[in-house]
């Protein structure tokens, strides 16, 4: 590797590593969300040309960080406050900006917390966690979510504004507040990760970019919150359902079902991590939903095969997850798990009261499961009304080509 | 004597369309209005845009739905303020989802400051 090369990539590491604990940093000392980003972008800049001349420093974090800040009274004293568009961030005043140890966390953790406060729209908490955590230009958020780019800034200006204008805090809430708070920001990694796991539309099943990103980002929470059971399970969710990653599509990129992986390309790593995680997490009483959503992956990933699974457990967990989360599609995935474990004819009837659901109505799953148990019951024509059915509400090109072979398969 | 709230409705569109320069002279006129009218007003404040606002509702179970937009529902009409000072949003909520609202919600709007 040459040296431009392996700078570049050692400023890419930092990239994905640091920007948001740079990023959290910075803000501490601008309290102006616009005007940190642009001095940390700087520094990532300066960072390729320095590091090519001087190395790479032992803690590129800290290197970023120094110059960032640097960057940021510079231009605080050059400027005052001339070019500043928007009020100032409000922070606790008895925290100083002393660069702590224990403030290091507490940064991003705010960053995090003002990211996915409740007051912002959940589109434009998801944006800028991906624009403020991961540090994705305002285009790659765009594509993420397949919406144009000036759509996506208008959104992100607009959340900046709000956040500035109605002064939401940049502070890690109160304990009072906290579950319910950490509980917001669960469901935008969890919303991030179920968008890149599944691509509700467009050509790839699987968003590789965004798995990736809600990855990182549960590690990065994990690790700022490490007894919040609801991290806990969240990050064991996501390592047991993204252990399949590699088993899902065919080398063309079409889709395999669950039952006919080759389990042997699931990640083990991965699982035994998960599993480590998941067992702590169901210490907490009750269990939370993303630990028993992990504990329900965690049944097929360790069934040494399909016909093997344990469906009992699984409608069992099932159960205690539909008391918790009344959710259709939740009790639409346990109507699945009735049918595999009691068979088709349990499944279509633990169905039937889900048609009423208005939140299902244009959900192609339920019509997918439909069709599969009468297909197994062989009243292949209702089956096939029933994929039409759901090939009319998917969008996404994978799944349709899926449904279509099913379709091919039931015979004229 | 009785009291009256008088409630400013704008196009925000329109408004930015308009431009600085438009703007100016109806800070002008709202100057002179409240020279001539000085005995009779009570207080008044420009509010930031709409789309700083946070509505809150009661979900129907002991909690509250909280919102990112205005207060916009046709069936329930503006029945009364407050005027809240706070260090930050998190605490004017906390003391809005105080305010009795059994049979709509509310809608809270940051102040404009001026500098």
């Amino acid at each position: 590797m040459t040296v431009g090369a392996a700078v570049a990539a050692a400023v890419a590491d930092a990239h994905r590593r640091e920007w948001a604990f740079v990023l959290a940093t910075t803000v501490r000392v601008t309290r102006d969300l616009d005007l940190a980003e642009e001095c940390v972008q700087d520094a990532y800049a300066r960072a390729l040309r320095s590091w090519a001349e001087d190395g790479v420093p032992r803690n590129p974090g800290a290197w970023l960080t120094t110059t960032a800040r640097r960057r940021a009274l510079d231009l605080l004293r050059r400027e005052g406050t001339a070019r500043r568009a928007l009020p100032l961030l409000v922070e606790d005043e008895e925290a100083p900006d002393d660069g702590g140890a224990d403030e290091v966390g507490d940064d991003r953790l705010r960053l995090v917390f003002t990211a996915c406060h409740p007051a912002l729209a959940r589109e434009a908490q998801v944006a800028l966690t991906l624009r403020l955590l991961c540090g994705c230009s305002t285009a790659e958020v765009a594509r993420a979510f397949l919406v144009a780019e000036p759509t996506m800034a208008a959104r992100i200006t607009r959340a900046k504004k709000k956040i500035a204008a109605a002064r939401i805090p940049y502070r890690v809430p109160p304990v009072a507040e906290l579950a319910e708070r950490v509980e917001a920001v669960c469901e935008v990694v969890h919303l991030l990760f179920t968008t890149g796991h599944a691509a509700p539309a467009g050509a790839d099943l699987i968003r590789r970019d965004l798995v990736e990103r809600a990855l990182d980002l549960a590690r990065m929470l994990h690790a700022l919150l490490p007894r919040r059971p609801e991290v806990t399970g969240l990050l064991a969710l996501i390592l047991l359902t993204d252990a399949r990653r590699e088993a899902r599509l065919h080398d063309d990129g079409s889709l395999v079902l669950l039952a006919d992986q080759d389990r042997r390309r699931w990640d083990r790593a991965a699982i035994t991590e998960g599993i480590t995680l998941v067992r702590e997490a169901l210490r907490h009483r009750p269990p939370g939903r993303y630990a028993l959503m992990a504990a329900i992956a965690a049944v097929h990933d360790e069934a040494p095969s399909a016909d093997a699974t344990d469906w009992h457990e699984i409608v069992g967990l099932y159960d205690l997850l539909v008391a918790l989360w009344p959710s259709p599609v939740v009790a639409l995935n346990r109507a699945v798990a009735i049918g595999f474990a009691d068979g088709a004819d349990a499944g279509l009837k633990a169905l039937e009261p889900l048609g009423e659901e208005p939140q299902l109505a244009g959900y192609p799953y339920l019509a997918v499961a439909r069709a599969e148990f009468l297909q197994r019951l062989g009243r292949s024509d209702e089956a096939r009304d029933a994929y039409e059915e759901a090939l009319l509400l998917t969008e996404n090109a994978v799944e349709r080509d899926h449904l279509v072979g099913r379709l091919a398969a039931l015979g004229p | 004597m009785a009291q009256y709230l008088v409630l400013i409705y704008q196009d925000e569109a329109a408004v930015d369309a308009a431009g600085r320069q438009a703007s100016g002279e109806v800070y002008a006129e709202h100057g002179q209005f409240m020279t001539k009218y000085e005995s009779a007003l009570r207080g008044g404040n420009a509010l930031e845009r709409s789309s700083t606002a946070t509505s809150i509702r009661p979900d129907g179970a002991g909690g509250f739905t909280v919102t990112d937009a205005p207060f916009a529902e046709t069936k329930e009409a503006l029945g009364g303020y407050y005027l809240v000072e706070a260090p930050d949003l998190d605490e004017a909520v906390a003391i809005a989802k105080q305010v009795p609202m059994a049979e709509g919600g509310v809608e809270v709007r940051p102040i404009r400051v001026f500098d």
